[in-house]
């Protein structure tokens, strides 16, 4: 009762990063709050993967073993959450901001009228006195977002409502096991019992998920391309960079928008958060929404012919420059010193 | 023919993806007052799809609703440029402050006044808060099915429709029966343009409330065309429990707001000579952080 629980996410028959990330938060959460560290995992065939998240620190794990429960539903899903939350009133339950998170979260927070907070980047545990009704809420969480665009960062609470519920996406927190030898308990619950027969009318007809190829999170240097970078074409002398260097190419996603390359490759408060040795920003501004997402980069490097532009605030090296001047140079004496 | 009753979702939100530089305040707040209120685009690909399903079934009727503001009123009348056959404005005092819960309360009780609705679609989000969390919020309260994500509607009969939906890495097709919420995602089709007659039909429509602030208007307008009469609902016209509406009825509350500052690094300044460049590369090489 009153413990901080985790929805550990399946993503094709494994435990998405993600969920690892949150059990690390929350191994650090319930150690502040003196309670235990709960996860739950639905799907089927789940024996063994306890081996996996119990390293975290976790105590428990609630598993909901049933092969309807694979792939992913909304509706079956939201019930076994809600029901087994009726039953073990955690004070904090976290989940990915994944296409998974994003849609179970709300219709939980919904089922159970509590407050659920989307995208966070930060969890903490604090205090708050309501000076209106002169009353002090002791150790809630503090769930710290960026609003409008990423223009301002606001600090939510629920004072009033449990479970606390919030979301945070892939690679803003770090994993770390806590101990390989941690042992916790398997709940196995009675699916029966928490969904009815009904809540089984989406039907998932087919499903293609492709190998991701592009791996910028875990990539060590990174060369990303902003708007100003010009061109799909202009863009083939980053990737020759990032080759050489052993890295990955990544973008802002107003050259996303532009169409210079994929989606994927997005880096920022709305797609990938990196921290690499090595970050070298082509072209780019640097509006917030981007900064936000690779502002913990070790090195930063920033080729820009703006020497006003606002990253270059935050680089270590600023290269007063055209990007495809510039790059030829780099890839160059690379070369030369690298023999 | 079927012909299906269509709500779509839809908020008017500040055009945050330019918010220049004299978008934020001395203070540094945003100066919400500078930033143009748009529709917001992810509701926009939602009103395609619900045109598209009335392409499909002609009979079909589109009801925008959204909340907010009078002036929101302006994205109902853009909706219907584009096609919408109906606009609801819900607005009231009561409304203001809510977090998403309460927002999907007072949305859910304004579709189950408008009642035997079909399809209901909406953006994944917004582009001012980001959370994607209404759409599913509001079918829960009304016990209905959700899509979330959702690029194209694979098909469609009368009783059935078959979403595909954009997932991280890859798609997937679901099935449901009606009624369903469905929320569009950005990868989805752009809305199609304004339809010239259309515009020239709706430029005037407008509240009862504002066409009564201006009599002048109110008479050379025509007011007996009804359907330039965007309906405007109150909290006194929709079936709800005060409490759980606006500030009072949402269980999150903003604790603070901290402008976004970050720390400025010492940067070395290099210019692009390939004298500079080569000092950097050997500079990164002899540190290990590359190479």
């Amino acid at each position: 009762m009153n413990n901080v629980i985790v929805y550990c996410e399946l993503d094709e028959g494994k435990i998405a990063d993600v969920s690892f990330e949150l059990l690390t938060k929350g191994r650090s959460l319930a150690n502040q709050l003196n309670c235990k560290l709960e996860a739950l995992l639905f799907g089927s065939n789940l024996k063994g993967f306890e081996k996996e998240i119990f390293p975290y620190g976790v105590d428990t794990i609630y598993m909901a073993d049933d092969k309807r429960l694979t792939p992913y539903s909304t509706l079956p899903h939201t019930s076994v959450m809600v029901n087994l939350f009726k039953e073990e009133k955690p004070q904090i339950a976290l989940m990915g901001a994944t296409t998974i998170g994003r849609d179970l979260g709300p219709r939980v927070s919904s089922a159970l009228k509590s407050g659920l907070t989307a995208d966070c980047t930060e969890l903490e545990i604090g205090d708050h006195e309501d000076k209106k009704i002169n009353k002090i809420y002791k150790n809630l969480l503090y769930q710290i977002r960026p609003a409008f665009g990423g223009n301002i960062i606001a600090t939510i609470i629920n004072p009033d409502c449990r479970p606390q519920m919030a979301t945070v996406r892939e690679g803003v927190m770090k994993k770390i096991i806590a101990d390989p030898n941690y042992k916790g308990k398997v709940v196995n619950l009675d699916v029966s019992k928490y969904v009815d027969d009904t809540a089984f009318v989406v039907k998932v007809i087919e499903r293609h998920i492709e190998k991701s190829k592009i791996d910028i999170k875990n990539s060590p240097v990174i060369v990303a391309g902003g708007f100003g970078v010009g061109s799909a074409d202009n863009f083939k002398q980053l990737f020759n960079l990032a080759t050489m260097l052993g890295g990955e190419v990544g973008a802002s996603r107003a050259a996303i928008d532009a169409g210079y390359v994929e989606h994927e490759r997005q880096i920022g408060q709305t797609g990938v958060t990196v921290r690499p040795k090595l970050y070298i920003a082509c072209g780019i501004s640097g509006q917030i929404q981007h900064l936000a997402g690779m502002l913990e980069s070790s090195i930063i490097i920033s080729i820009n012919s703006d020497p006003n532009a606002p990253i270059n605030k935050i680089a270590n090296y600023v290269i007063v420059g055209k990007v495809e001047n510039v790059i030829p140079k780099m890839i160059r004496y690379y070369k030369e010193n690298t023999k | 023919m079927k012909e299906f009753r269509i709500v779509v979702l839809a908020k008017q939100v500040p055009d945050t993806r330019n918010v220049g530089k004299d978008a934020m305040k001395a203070d540094g707040t945003v100066n919400r007052s500078v930033l143009p209120a748009i529709f917001n685009p992810e509701d926009l690909h939602a009103l395609e799809q619900a045109l598209r399903i009335k392409d499909k079934f002609p009979g079909s009727t589109i009801t925008i609703l959204t909340m907010g503001p009078v002036r929101a009123a302006e994205i109902l009348r853009e909706g219907f440029y584009r096609g919408a056959d109906d606009g609801i404005l819900l607005t009231d005092r009561a409304f203001a402050g809510s977090d998403t819960l309460a927002t999907s309360y007072a949305l859910a009780c304004a579709i189950r006044k408008i009642k035997n609705y079909d399809v209901i679609v909406c953006g994944r989000q917004a582009i001012d808060g980001d959370t994607a969390q209404v759409g599913p919020q509001v079918a829960e309260k009304l016990g209905i099915p959700q899509i979330t994500y959702a690029e194209e509607i694979v098909s469609l009969t009368k009783d059935k429709i078959q979403i595909k939906r954009r997932l991280e890495r890859g798609i997937e097709i679901v099935e449901s029966t009606f009624p369903v919420l469905i929320t569009v995602n950005n990868s989805a089709p752009h809305c199609r343009p304004r339809n010239a007659k259309r515009l020239m039909k709706y430029k005037h429509a407008s509240t009862l409330s504002k066409r009564q602030e201006s009599e002048e208007d109110y008479l050379s307008t025509g007011s007996n065309n009804t359907h330039l009469t965007i309906k405007e609902w109150s909290v006194n016209d929709i079936e709800c429990d005060h409490e759980q509406l606006g500030l009072g009825g949402s269980p999150t509350k903003v604790k603070k707001v901290d402008n976004v500052v970050f720390q400025s690094k010492e940067s070395r300044r290099l210019d692009d000579f390939d004298d500079d460049i080569h000092v950097l590369m050997k500079e990164l090489i002899t540190s290990h952080i590359v190479g």
